[in-house]
């Protein structure tokens, strides 16, 4: 597994988001209230629009979640899946934090 | 095909009219009415002195409807089955209807002619001019028309009285005991009460101006207006003339089909004589419209007389009536030093209530008056005294709008089958509440009992509703989203709650919407300050406030579109909208909108969208003020004020409304004396065009009274609530909100005023602060790894010469 570095760790706010061009992909990273980090892909599949680091990020029955800016759609930060929408998910992509920067890999 | 004549285009016309082509009635209709405009909301009449229009006023014609206005008819040919017209024609008819409704009475004393009667928009003209030169009034007659002509003279600057034969006011409605209690409060506003007394004479000059009324009794009181509103007299002149049966008294008679002795003419509204009875009120004349209607349509609806309860609130003394006005037993609630009289009527086993009178609290109104023939929900006393009417469960039959005719059961139907859960909606779906809206708090109560529990929770977060999370972060000055969630929330919040709470935080607190925690908090276009397109792109909307913008400031608009290919549009709020801007050029764009003196707008928030306006008096040969400077200083006073939904304003110069202030959340017309405010108007998806909040107002005035307007709608609507639904849905309605922030009925203006100032004082450029911050700045880039990359992702074509949209995967 070959990691990319995108940001420092400090660069990200609690639950908001960033996104990062990785090998030609958009990846969303979000960093929750509790500083754990979570990477989607950052295409809204329901808009066709690449804006989902730019939703708002909370919790839906304990679960971290993101909305489409777009919709309003909820998806999972975990899992990917869209919460409003069983059968509709977006790619999620592991992430991590060495030395204080933010890695993905894709 | 048939052809059905309507005669008199009253409200019950229109009722008939508006019935028959919803139910598809496929034959012509014909209206023929004697005033200049079709039917107009005569319950209404008295508004029109305060500002309301004519048009306001005035229904629309139903679609496909003939109407022949200016015309009297003058006769019935009932075997040829053909009306004659005042200009010579005529009109031929299958079935007629008789909707000639009453004149006023007008009792034959010398002098007589020179008065004035009640009773349509040109009366009310002709009364205002007369009012001009006039210090004081007298109407005779201490009925409810009387009373609401009596507060109308006082509105117009008149020292008013009121002469009534009767020993005491509204003797229809009250009894001795109310009528006491009830003159106590008309004296206390300044009326003189002179019942008891007649008229002898009325007595004018040698040029015909009146100088007063002469009692029998010889004492002149002084008055230079006279107003007759003795009681109404059915219009069957024409019914006489043509052979069909009259009363004695008057009234075209009917039977329970609203048939008159011809079966080919009904007779509806205020000129029948039904059962006996003739019925001044609006309630009854709908629904033998409706019943006529019917009829026509080959249905077997039956009239069977109605309810004349009538509740009223007049000189902000609430009367009511309700029942019957005898009883073997009754029990009375009477409190001299707080003006409130309660009396219900009770059969002699004192089992079943028959009826109640109320002045000064008409709460037993609202509460007990479902219950008139029926068992008495709880003791007489409980009832009157400790207000154990509030939580009684209403029978089916019951009925709730008697202006409507809906009954308890047809509200629960609403309810239960066809999914109303708010007041808005049952009003949508019942018409009840939508006439004289007495009945709201009654359809509240049905809600809420309904099972159909209505949760206020905002969201999984917070069990309560938008306006109370107001009341909690308010009164504990709570500062921050992290702070309110602990300690009244659980989880982290969502998209719901959190642009909530963001502006919540920002109407109590200004600062910049980006700042510390409240970054996370905003919705999609509060976060980048622009308004976020379907592609992600933005656009930016520079503020132009009024409308007004120098020839040098186009240009800059211009060339800063041209620079960053923008495509560009001009929009319905007298804007230029700026589209397909990435994020990382947004703020290359502002700085170069606030070098040349703009600042980007909220054109995208929950906030002031813009003040939209005419030309008014600096330029237009109509106006009357200068409506661009004050939608100018409206819009720089109000900007970034964060409110439930968007606001959005206009000013018009004169009563033409070029603006189109109605439709706006406020909206301002000019007078000559001044500004009439309009509030909770709505374009868009369910229009609704703005009431009448208040007339005449000076420009510091009218400031004052927008500024609490919007700060307590701002504290008490609900999530993404519109003023107009706010208002539809708000307790006592326009009455209500005028007695809080104009009256300050719950001692809180000068809190709203306090907060007002809090935000005019702190407002910031949000967009050149952010210029000034390099760390809000670093967040405008398409990637946090590669800032000066823009995103490959937004593609556009060009369409008649302009960039537009590409969506790629
Ligand atoms: C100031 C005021 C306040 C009121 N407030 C209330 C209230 O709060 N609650 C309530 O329930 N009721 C109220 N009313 C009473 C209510 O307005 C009447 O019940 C209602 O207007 C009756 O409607 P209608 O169509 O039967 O008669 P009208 O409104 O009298 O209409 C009849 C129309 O027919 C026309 N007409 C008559 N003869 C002819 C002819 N030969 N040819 C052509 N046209 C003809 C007349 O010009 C008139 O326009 C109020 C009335 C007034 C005046
Ligand atoms: S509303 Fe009146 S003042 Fe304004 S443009 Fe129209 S006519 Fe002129």
């Amino acid at each position: 597994m070959s990691w990319t570095p995108i940001c420092d760790f400090d660069k990200l706010l609690p639950e908001r988001g960033v996104c990062a061009l990785v090998d030609g992909r958009q990846v969303a990273v979000f960093r929750t209230f509790d500083g754990t980090l979570h990477a989607l892909d950052n295409l809204d599949p329901f808009s066709g629009a690449y804006v989902l680091s730019r939703g708002i990020v909370g919790t839906r029955k304990g679960e971290p979640t993101v909305a489409s800016p777009l919709h309003k759609q909820v998806f999972s930060l975990v899992s990917g899946v869209c919460l409003d929408e069983k059968d509709v998910s977006v790619p999620v992509y592991p992430v991590r934090v060495a030395d204080g920067y933010v890695e993905v890999s894709v | 095909m048939s052809r059905i004549v309507v005669v008199g285009y009253g409200p019950t016309a229109h009722r008939l009219v508006e019935t028959l082509t919803s139910k598809g009635f496929d034959g012509r209709i014909t209206v023929i009415g004697e005033e200049p405009r079709p039917a107009y909301d005569r319950v209404a009449l008295t508004s029109y002195l305060s500002g309301t229009t004519a048009e306001d006023l005035t229904y629309d014609v139903p679609a496909g409807t003939v109407t022949r206005l200016s015309t009297r008819v003058t006769g019935i040919d009932r075997e040829a089955r053909l009306v004659t017209l005042s200009d010579g024609g005529t009109e031929a008819y299958d079935v007629l209807v008789l909707a000639t409704g009453s004149a006023p009475f007008v009792p034959p004393v010398p002098g007589a002619e020179h008065a004035f009667v009640y009773r349509t928009l040109e009366d009310l003209d002709a009364i205002r001019v007369a009012a001009k030169d006039a210090v004081e009034g007298v109407v005779v007659g201490g009925g409810l028309l009387g009373l609401e002509a009596a507060d109308a003279l006082r509105a117009l600057g008149l020292k008013a009285h009121i002469v009534e034969m009767s020993p005491w006011l509204m003797p229809r409605q009250v009894d001795e005991g109310g009528g006491a209690v009830l003159k106590q409060h008309i004296e206390g506003l300044g009326l003189g009460v002179h019942a008891g007394a007649g008229v002898k004479e009325i007595v004018a000059d040698e040029n015909g101006q009146v100088i007063g009324l002469r009692k029998p009794d010889e004492t002149l009181l002084d008055a230079q207006v006279v107003v007759f509103s003795a009681g109404i007299r059915p219009r069957d002149e024409l019914a006489r003339s043509s052979g069909l049966e009259v009363g004695e008294r008057g009234g075209i008679v009917v039977d329970s089909a609203m048939l008159t002795s011809d079966p080919a003419i009904y007779a509806v509204g205020e000129c029948a004589l039904a059962g006996g009875m003739i019925y001044g009120l609006v309630g009854p004349c709908n629904t033998m419209a409706e019943v006529a209607a019917d009829r026509i349509m080959g249905g077997s609806a039956t009239f069977d007389g109605a309810d004349m309860s009538t509740k009223l609130k007049l000189l902000g003394v609430e009367v009511a009536q309700f029942g019957s006005m005898t009883g073997a037993l009754d029990v009375t609630y009477m409190d001299p030093v707080s003006g409130v009289y309660k009396k219900l009527f009770i059969s002699d086993d004192a089992q079943t209530l028959l009826g109640g009178i109320c002045v000064g609290d008409a709460s037993p109104y609202t509460q007990l008056r479902p219950f008139v023939g029926k068992a008495l929900p709880a003791s007489p006393s409980d009832l009157l005294f400790s207000g154990a009417g509030a939580n009684l469960d209403l029978p089916d039959e019951a009925q709730v709008c008697s202006c409507n005719n809906v009954c308890a059961g047809d509200i629960r139907t609403a309810i239960a089958d066809k999914g109303c859960t708010d007041v808005p909606g049952l009003k949508a779906c019942t018409r009840a509440g939508t006439t004289c809206g007495s009945c709201v708090p009654m359809l509240k109560q049905l809600l809420e009992k309904s099972g159909v529990e209505v949760s206020k929770a905002l969201c999984e977060h917070f069990t309560y509703s938008r306006a109370e999370l107001f009341d909690i972060v308010r009164v504990r000055n709570i500062t921050t989203f992290s702070q309110l969630i602990s300690e009244h929330g659980q989880g982290r919040g969502c998209d719901i709650c959190k642009p909530v709470v963001a502006s919540i935080l920002a109407s109590l607190h200004n600062g910049h919407v980006l700042e510390g925690e409240r970054v996370t908090l905003q919705d999609t276009n509060d976060h980048f300050l622009a308004n976020m397109q379907k592609n992600g792109t933005y656009s930016v909307v520079p503020r132009i406030p009024g409308g007004e913008i120098t020839p040098e400031k186009l240009i800059v608009i211009g060339e800063v579109a041209r620079d960053f290919g923008l495509y560009t549009k001009i929009t319905g709020g007298q804007r230029i909208d700026l589209f397909g801007a990435r994020v990382d050029q947004l703020p290359e764009i502002w700085r170069r909108l606030v070098e040349a003196g703009f600042e980007s707008g909220h054109a995208y928030g929950k906030a002031l969208r813009t003040v939209k306006s005419c030309v008014g008096s600096t330029w237009c040969r109509y106006g009357v003020q200068d409506s661009v400077g004050l939608a100018i200083a409206l819009e720089l006073r109000y900007r970034g004020l964060r409110s439930p939904h968007k606001l959005k304003s206009a000013v018009s110069g004169c009563a033409r409304e070029c603006a189109e202030a109605r439709s706006k959340d406020f909206g301002i017309i000019a007078t000559e004396k001044g500004w009439n405010l309009y509030v909770a108007g709505n374009g868009g998806f369910k229009p609704r065009h703005a009431d009448l909040l208040a007339g005449d107002l000076s420009t510091e005035e009218l400031i004052r009274t927008i500024d609490r307007f919007l700060m307590f709608y701002i504290r008490t609507a609900d999530r993404l609530q519109r003023t107009a639904t706010w208002l539809e849905a708000l307790d006592g309605g326009l009455d209500y909100l005028r007695e809080v922030i104009m009256e300050d009925s719950l001692g809180i203006c000068a809190d709203l005023d306090a907060q007002m100032e809090y935000h005019t004082a702190t407002y910031a450029d949000e967009w050149a602060a952010t210029l000034d911050d390099p760390e809000k700045l670093s967040r405008f880039v398409s990637f946090v790894n590669a800032p000066g990359l823009p995103d490959p992702s937004i593609v556009f074509e060009q369409e008649r010469g302009q960039i537009k949209p590409v969506m790629v995967r």
